[in-house]
């Protein structure tokens, strides 16, 4: 008997491309069905969270922002699947996964005081459907299958979509999120954003398994490996999760290869430790905005002006929610109290008069 | 009125739920067609339909998560943990996650979940069944920690627990599934979680017990009587938040006190009793409030549960040093 599953099965995930370096449709019968003005909207996106990204990282820097876990590099990944959703839509964001939240609707200040750790970063807009930045890996994967349940049970004609990196794939509750949905056939989809590290650790270390879309397997359920540099791609590919799911088919686990440009997070991380100059090099060839800008420039689409008009906003955007997230009052001990529970026990509420007290003086 | 046990009453209370509120959905590994491990669900699948009464794979982080993705979507959770020493797989849905929804936004979500599993010794179960770890449970902000022992508690606690908007653990002591009846109204009523009751009064000493603790200290209670001691029982009922009321109210009036637990002394939740005691009560003490726990090993292999578990007679022994002090 002659032992080649793995070779079979590896074989079935090939990576999904659309849009190739140079910016020329690759594959022509997946492409996308969006209109001028949707792409345009995709690449404003891009752009603007890599401007987003260029000045958290200076603000961080500077002390103005707290906890940030940089995006350059993923525009493609996360932008081109939260694309794909519908508003109502539920996204259980991984913590470098703001981008995704703020395109459903998450006020810019609110990520920033989310970044500064402030409570008011957590009161998210009346039916935004969306969860805080989870801060345990693995954790949205179990409570999406949840979500997807529920959806299904209450007769939505909405899914969940929830993000992890590569190293998250090495987690138990990544495997249990994705086999529970599974065995539910729960209207979820799962994004693993494979950016080839996690932190120091590079990906051939978290598992034997040449891609992480195989993982479905395990679950029995469709997996797919996605160009993730390339934004039509991902839309695609997440557009079909979407539309599986509502039919009943269960839930689709995406693989999307991608790359940070910058370190892990702003919290002392070096990636000249871990990673050479090739193979940042290797991969800034692969920039999700030179491509796509590439592609709209030969339809016509885009301009130089429109560039700079997105980058100019996204500044003042920025400076404007920068400035409200500095004028939200200063947390007080009581105010945390009391977003505890429903009705405070008994410890609080005598802890609730102490701290009353105190902050009366 | 009906004679219940308490596994009957838990049933009759998740019936109650599963009737008057849609959103109310049982599930757990074994819940379904099977009844439960113990017979706790027994029926409610056949009556209330698969899709509100279900099994889920053999995953207690999963189930945890499940359980907070239902309740994002509007859902009422109630999940079993099949048996409580399997906490350390669902630790952080429970610790990490659940306790902590309505915090981190501010109060914008919330997780009405319950979470109900058996556990204690003296029915010689396998490794990691009968652990009590209650005392994880007590430390964690955002929880709430409910455990009844008799039938009337376990209806009305358990009814509270579900209609909670935040979430409650609930802790089922495997001996005292079966072990007596007791009169249990048929229709609903609750019973308010973080309130203790006096099952026994008393006015020498109290005795502040809960679980399967809170018999033994009944019948610890009728030998001191025979000495001539007043012991005064105090049945927790819940044990995160503590009812400091009824607690000190009852030290002030006996003067003496101590903490029963089946736990390990450095589990459980005895020291923080003496703790709220000796901060509010200190001037009415005549002696040190002492506890009655396990040794502080790993849970006994069960050829060893007689020996290790505590019982009335060191219940008896206790009381009678702080009697005597």
């Amino acid at each position: 008997m002659k032992l080649n599953t793995i070779e079979t099965v590896e074989s079935q995930f090939e990576t999904f491309q659309i849009l190739s370096e140079d910016g020329e449709i690759v594959n022509k019968k997946a492409m996308p069905d969006l209109s001028d003005e949707q792409l345009q909207e995709l690449m404003r996106r891009m752009v603007y969270t890599r401007i987003w990204d260029q000045r958290a990282i200076s603000l961080s820097r500077q002390g103005r922002l707290g906890f940030y876990a940089p995006v350059a590099g993923q525009e493609a990944s996360m932008l081109g699947s939260q694309f794909a959703l519908d508003k109502e839509d539920w996204i259980l964001p991984g913590y470098r996964d703001i981008p995704q939240i703020v395109f459903h609707g998450f006020p810019l200040y609110q990520a920033f005081l989310w970044s500064r750790g402030h409570f008011q970063g957590g009161q998210f807009p009346d039916g935004l459907n969306i969860l805080f930045p989870q801060i345990i890996i693995g954790a949205q994967i179990i409570q999406a299958a949840g979500v997807g349940l529920g959806l299904k049970k209450k007769g939505k004609k909405n899914v969940v979509i929830t993000y992890t990196g590569d190293g998250g794939s090495s987690q138990g509750d990544f495997y249990e999120g994705i086999n529970f949905a599974g065995a539910y056939q729960a209207q979820t989809i799962f994004v693993v954003q494979n950016n080839r590290f996690a932190i120091s650790v590079p990906v051939e270390k978290q598992s034997a398994a040449k891609t992480i879309a195989q993982k479905a397997v395990a679950a029995g359920i469709e997996g797919i490996q996605v160009d993730g540099m390339d934004v039509l791609a991902v839309y695609a590919a997440t557009k079909q999760a979407r539309e599986r799911a509502l039919n009943g088919e269960g839930p689709t686990l995406i693989e999307t290869l991608t790359y940070r440009f910058g370190p892990h997070t702003m919290a002392g991380d070096d990636p000249t430790r871990y990673r050479t100059k090739d193979l940042d090099n290797e991969w800034e060839k692969k920039d999700p905005l030179v491509r796509f800008r590439k592609f709209l420039e030969k339809k016509g689409l885009w301009t130089e002006e429109q560039e700079t008009e997105v980058v100019e906003k996204a500044k003042e955007d920025i400076k404007a929610a920068i400035k409200k997230a500095d004028s939200a009052p200063k947390q007080k001990v009581t105010d945390l109290i009391g977003i505890m529970f429903e009705e405070l026990p008994y410890n609080l509420r005598e802890q609730m008069e102490e701290y009353k007290a105190k902050e009366s003086k | 009125m009906a004679q219940m046990t308490m596994i009957q009453a838990i049933t009759d209370a998740m019936r109650t739920e599963l009737k008057k509120d849609e959103n109310v959905l049982v599930f757990g590994e074994d819940v379904g067609q099977n009844g439960g491990v113990f017979r706790a669900t027994e029926g409610l699948q056949q009556e209330f339909g698969e899709d509100r009464v279900f099994d889920t794979p053999l995953a207690e982080s999963g189930i945890g998560g499940l359980a907070i993705g239902l309740g994002l979507t509007g859902f009422r959770p109630v999940m079993e943990i099949q048996f409580f020493g399997f906490l350390f797989e669902v630790i952080d849905s429970i610790a990490g996650q659940m306790g902590r929804m309505r915090f981190r936004t501010g109060g914008k979500l919330h997780s009405p979940v319950t979470i109900r599993s058996p556990f204690g010794g003296g029915v010689k179960t396998p490794e990691m069944h009968a652990d009590s770890l209650e005392g994880l449970m007590a430390q964690t902000p955002g929880v709430k920690v409910v455990i009844p022992s008799t039938p009337y508690d376990a209806k009305g606690l358990l009814i509270s627990a579900i209609r909670d908007n935040d979430p409650v653990v609930f802790l089922e002591h495997m001996k005292l599934y079966r072990s007596f009846r007791e009169e249990v109204p048929e229709e609903e009523y609750t019973i308010e979680i973080g309130k203790a009751d006096v099952k026994r009064e008393g006015k020498d000493i109290s005795i502040i017990a809960y679980g399967a603790m809170v018999h033994a200290s009944l019948k610890a209670a009728e030998e001191l009587e025979k000495e001539g001691i007043s012991a005064e029982v105090i049945d927790l009922r819940t044990i995160s938040p503590l009812d400091i009321e009824t607690i000190i109210a009852s030290v002030e009036k006996t003067g003496r006190a101590i903490v029963v637990q089946e736990a390990q002394k450095q589990a459980g939740i005895a020291a923080n009793v003496v703790a709220e005691i000796t901060e509010r009560a200190i001037l009415h003490l005549e002696a040190p409030v002492l506890r009655v726990a396990a040794a502080d090993t790993v849970y006994p292999f069960a050829a060893a549960e007689d020996t290790w578990l505590p019982d009335h007679k060191d219940i008896v022994e206790k009381a009678k040093q702080v009697y005597n002090f």
